[in-house]
C-alpha cells in the first residue's frame, strides 16, 4: 500500500518537473527528434526492407498517412506552447505552409526551372537561346504531333461534348435515366491503360484467311471488306480510332455536368415555349442551349485542356507509331527516351502557353468574386 | 387528341430507343473484355468473344488416323469422299454435310471430321484469373506440336503496390489541402491573397512541366522508385484542385459556429479537427474519390517516378508492359485488366453520388 502511494507521488514529481520551463524545452526538442527518427527509420524500412509485400503495404500506409498527421499535430503542439502573440503569428503558416511548400516545389518552381532548361541544349550545359523552340515548330515529328493534337481537340473534345449533351437531354426525358447514366458514366472509372486493352478487342486485326477476333473487323469483313489495321492505316485518319477511345471515356463526364445543368432550367420556361407552339427541336436550340451556355463553355474548356495533355491512350495503343504522336507523347519521348531535356522542356512550356488563356480567365473570375 | 397521344408515344419510343442504342454501344467494349477474360487462351486467339452467344459452328466429331496404304500424291478416298491432297487440306464436304479435313503434312497427319452444329453452351473458365492472381503455370501448344510450360503472371504484387501508392496519395493531399483551405478561409496572415492566387493559377498547369525537374531532384535525393516519392508527386499535382475545392466548401460554412467556438476558448487547431473536418465530410469524400480514381488509374506519373523499379510497379504499368511484351498472352491481359478495374468500379458504384457532387463543384467553378 505504501509502495503504491510512493510510486504515485514519484509520477507526480515527474509530471511536475515537465511543467517547468526547462522540462518543457527538453520535451519540445525530444518529441520532434523521436518523431523524426521514427519517420526516417520507417522510410529506410520501406525502401530496403525485405518484409512480405502486404506487410510493406500496411506499414507504408500507416507510416505515410500517420506521419503527415503526426507532423501537423506535433508542430501545432509546439506552436501552442509559445506565447499567445507568437502563436497567432505562426499558426497560419502551420496551416498553409505545407501546402504552399509542396505547391512551390512541385508546380511553381518547376515551371521556372523548365523554362530555363528549355533554353539550353540536351546536356543542359550549353545555352542555345530559342533553338529548341525553333526545332519544336520546324521538325516534322513535332509538326505531326501538333497536327494530331489538333485532330484530338477538333474531334475528341467536340464529340465528347456533343455526345454528353445528347445523352443528358435524352436521359432527362427517359424512363431509364439512372440506368443509362450509370452505364455511360462507367468508363470514367477505367484507366486509359485498361481502356487500351478493352479497345484492342475492337480494333484487333487478323489476316483475311483466319476468323477476325476484333469486333470492328468482324463486322467489316461480314459486310464484305478486307480486314483493316485500324490504328495503323490511312494516316492521319487512324488517329480517329484512338480518339474514339477517349470520347468513350469522356462523354460520361460531360453528361453528368450537363445533366445537372438541364435539371436547373426552370420548368415554366420550357412549358411556356411549348404552349406557344415551339417544337422540341426549337426548345432545345433556342432555350436549353442558350440557358446552359455557361456550363457548355466550362465543360468544353475542361475537356479541351484534358485532350491537350492526352498521353496514356496513345502510348499504350501505338506508342506514337504510325504518325500518332501527340504533344505529350513527344514530350515523354524527348525527355526520357531521347534524353533531350532541352527540347522536352520547350514542349512542356508550349503546353503551358496553351493553357494560359484559361488561367487568366480563372484568375479574373476569382478577382471578380471579391469575397476573398 | 388521339394523334397527340400517339405522337407522344412515338417520341417516347424515339427517345428511349436512341438512348438505349447509345448505352448499348457504350457498354459493348467493356462487355467484350469481361467475357474474354473468362475464355480460354485458345478461344481468345481464334474466335471473337461474341461467339459465346449461340451460333452455328463446325464441331469436330471424329479424329482418324490416316488409313494404311493411302498415297497422298494421288487421288484418295477417305470416309466415302474422294479428292486430292490439296482438296482434303481445304476440307471436303460429304453428302451428309460433314466436313472432312486433312490436318498436317503429307506424311504426318490425322483426318478430322466435323459437323456444323448449334453451339449453345460457351466454354468458360476461371483459369485466366488463377494464372493472373496466383501466378500458376500454364501449358501452350506451339505450332510444331510441342507443349511449352509458361509462367503465369503474378498481379498480386502490383495490386498491393497500387494500393500502397493510392491510399496515402489520396489521404495526404486531402489532409494538407484541408489545413490550407481552412487557413485561407478563416485565418489572417500576410501574403494570404497572393498565395491563394498561386493556387488558382496552378489549377490548369499541366503536370508535364514538373516531370523533368522533379525527377532531377529525386535522383539527387535518392528518392526515385520509393513510395514517398510518388505520394509526394501525386500530392503536388493534386493539391491545387483539392485546396481550391475545399476552400470553396469551408468558406461556405456558417461563420457563427466558428465564432462561438472561439468564444469558448477553442484554438484554431481544435476547431479544425473537431468542427471543420466532420462538417466537411461530403466535400472531403468527393475529392477523395476523385483523387483515388486518378491515382489508381495514373500511368504517366508512375512511369516517370517508379519506372526502373519492378518491385514497386503498379497495376497500370504492369498491364501496359504486358500489352507491349506479351501481346500474345491476351488471356492474361484480359483477366489482369479486369482485376485492375475491380476496385475503381466498386468505389465508383458505391460512392457515385459523392463523386458526381465533387465533379460538379470542380467544373462549375474551375
Amino acid at each position: 500500500m505504501a509502495e503504491v502511494t510512493q510510486s504515485k507521488s514519484s509520477i507526480k514529481t515527474v509530471i511536475e518537473w515537465f511543467g517547468t520551463t526547462l522540462g518543457q524545452i527538453i520535451v519540445a526538442v525530444v518529441v520532434p527528434v523521436i518523431t523524426g527518427y521514427v519517420m526516417v527509420k520507417g522510410f529506410i524500412f520501406l525502401r530496403d526492407g525485405e518484409a512480405p509485400k502486404y506487410v510493406i503495404a500496411l506499414v507504408a500506409i500507416i507510416w505515410g498517412v500517420g506521419g503527415v498527421a503526426l507532423i501537423y499535430y506535433i508542430t501545432n503542439w509546439l506552436i501552442e506552447k509559445l506565447p499567445a502573440k507568437w502563436m497567432a503569428k505562426l499558426q497560419p503558416f502551420l496551416f498553409v505552409g505545407p501546402a504552399v511548400a509542396i505547391l512551390s516545389w512541385y508546380m511553381a518552381i518547376p515551371t521556372v526551372r523548365t523554362l530555363v532548361t528549355s533554353l539550353y541544349d540536351r546536356t543542359g550545359e550549353v545555352f542555345v537561346g530559342l533553338d529548341n523552340y525553333i526545332a519544336v515548330f520546324s521538325e516534322r515529328i513535332m509538326t505531326v504531333a501538333f497536327r494530331n493534337n489538333l485532330l484530338w481537340i477538333v474531334f475528341g473534345a467536340t464529340l465528347s461534348v456533343i455526345f454528353g449533351l445528347l445523352v443528358a437531354v435524352l436521359a432527362d426525358r427517359s424512363r431509364f435515366e439512372k440506368f443509362a447514366k450509370s452505364l455511360i458514366f462507367l468508363p470514367m472509372a477505367i484507366s486509359f491503360v485498361g481502356a487500351g486493352v478493352i479497345w484492342n478487342f475492337i480494333y484487333e486485326v487478323k489476316d483475311a484467311a483466319s476468323p477476325q477476333i476484333g469486333l470492328l473487323n468482324a463486322i467489316w469483313v461480314g459486310l464484305g471488306g478486307q480486314p483493316q489495321a485500324w490504328t495503323a492505316m490511312n494516316q492521319p485518319w487512324n488517329n480517329l480510332f484512338l480518339i474514339i477511345i477517349v470520347i468513350w471515356l469522356q462523354t460520361g463526364y460531360a453528361m453528368v455536368i450537363f445533366s445537372a445543368a438541364i435539371k436547373g432550367i426552370p420548368g415554366e420556361l420550357l412549358e411556356a415555349a411549348r404552349v406557344d407552339g415551339a417544337t422540341e427541336v426549337q426548345v432545345f436550340f433556342r432555350i436549353m442551349i442558350p440557358y446552359i451556355m455557361g456550363t457548355i463553355i466550362t465543360v468544353a474548356t475542361t475537356v479541351v485542356i484534358f485532350t491537350l495533355k492526352i498521353f496514356d491512350v496513345v502510348w499504350v495503343m501505338t506508342g506514337g507509331q504510325f504518325a500518332t504522336h501527340v504533344i505529350a507523347t513527344q514530350f515523354y519521348r524527348q525527355a526520357f527516351t531521347n534524353q533531350n531535356k532541352g527540347l522536352a522542356s520547350a514542349i512542356a512550356i508550349i503546353l503551358v502557353i496553351c493553357v494560359i488563356p484559361v488561367m487568366i480567365y480563372n484568375l479574373r473570375q476569382f478577382a471578380d468574386e471579391e469575397a476573398f | 387528341m388521339k394523334s397527340a397521344k400517339s405522337q407522344k408515344r412515338l417520341s417516347d419510343f424515339i427517345i428511349n430507343g436512341s438512348l438505349l442504342l447509345l448505352v448499348f454501344i457504350w457498354t459493348i467494349p467493356t462487355l467484350g473484355l469481361l467475357i474474354s477474360s473468362f475464355r480460354t487462351r485458345f478461344d481468345i486467339q481464334t474466335s471473337g468473344w461474341w461467339k459465346v452467344l449461340p451460333h452455328r459452328e463446325w464441331v469436330q466429331i471424329e479424329e482418324l488416323e490416316i488409313p494404311e496404304g493411302l498415297d497422298p500424291d494421288g487421288i484418295m478416298t477417305i470416309e466415302g469422299v474422294t479428292g486430292t491432297f490439296e482438296e482434303f487440306r481445304e476440307g471436303i464436304t460429304d453428302p451428309d454435310g460433314r466436313q472432312i479435313i486433312w490436318s498436317g503434312n503429307k506424311r504426318l497427319a490425322t483426318i478430322r471430321i466435323s459437323d456444323e452444329r448449334w453451339v449453345f453452351l460457351p466454354k468458360l473458365t476461371l483459369e485466366n484469373y488463377g494464372q493472373v492472381l496466383a501466378g500458376k503455370t500454364y501449358e501452350i501448344k506451339t505450332s510444331s506440336g510441342d507443349i511449352m510450360t509458361v509462367e503465369g503472371d503474378n498481379f498480386v504484387g502490383a495490386f498491393l503496390n497500387s494500393i500502397t501508392v493510392s491510399i496515402p496519395a489520396t489521404i495526404i493531399p486531402i489532409l494538407i489541402a484541408a489545413f490550407a483551405a481552412y487557413g485561407f478561409a478563416w485565418m489572417k496572415f500576410p501574403g494570404r491573397k497572393l498565395l491563394f492566387i498561386m493556387v488558382v493559377a496552378l489549377l490548369v498547369i499541366p503536370l508535364q512541366i514538373a516531370l523533368v525537374p522533379i525527377l532531377k531532384d529525386y535522383v539527387r535525393l535518392d528518392l526515385n522508385g520509393t513510395f514517398l516519392a510518388i505520394w509526394l508527386a501525386h500530392t503536388g499535382f493534386g493539391l491545387p484542385l483539392a485546396t481550391y475545392l475545399l476552400f470553396n466548401y469551408i468558406k461556405g460554412l456558417p461563420r457563427d459556429i466558428l465564432e462561438s467556438a472561439f468564444i469558448d476558448g477553442a484554438s484554431h487547431f481544435t476547431i479544425f479537427v473537431r468542427l471543420i473536418i466532420p462538417l466537411s465530410v461530403p466535400a472531403l469524400a468527393s475529392f477523395a474519390i476523385f483523387q483515388f480514381l486518378w491515382v489508381w488509374n495514373d500511368y504517366l506519373v508512375a512511369l516517370v517516378f517508379i519506372g526502373a523499379k519492378p518491385d514497386v510497379q503498379v497495376l497500370t504499368m504492369r498491364i501496359a508492359e504486358m500489352v507491349g511484351s506479351r501481346g500474345a498472352d491476351w488471356h492474361l491481359l484480359t483477366a489482369g485488366a479486369f482485376v485492375s478495374m475491380l476496385l475503381p468500379l466498386v468505389v465508383f458504384f458505391s460512392l457515385q453520388r459523392f463523386f458526381i457532387r465533387g465533379m460538379l463543384a470542380g467544373s462549375v467553378k474551375g
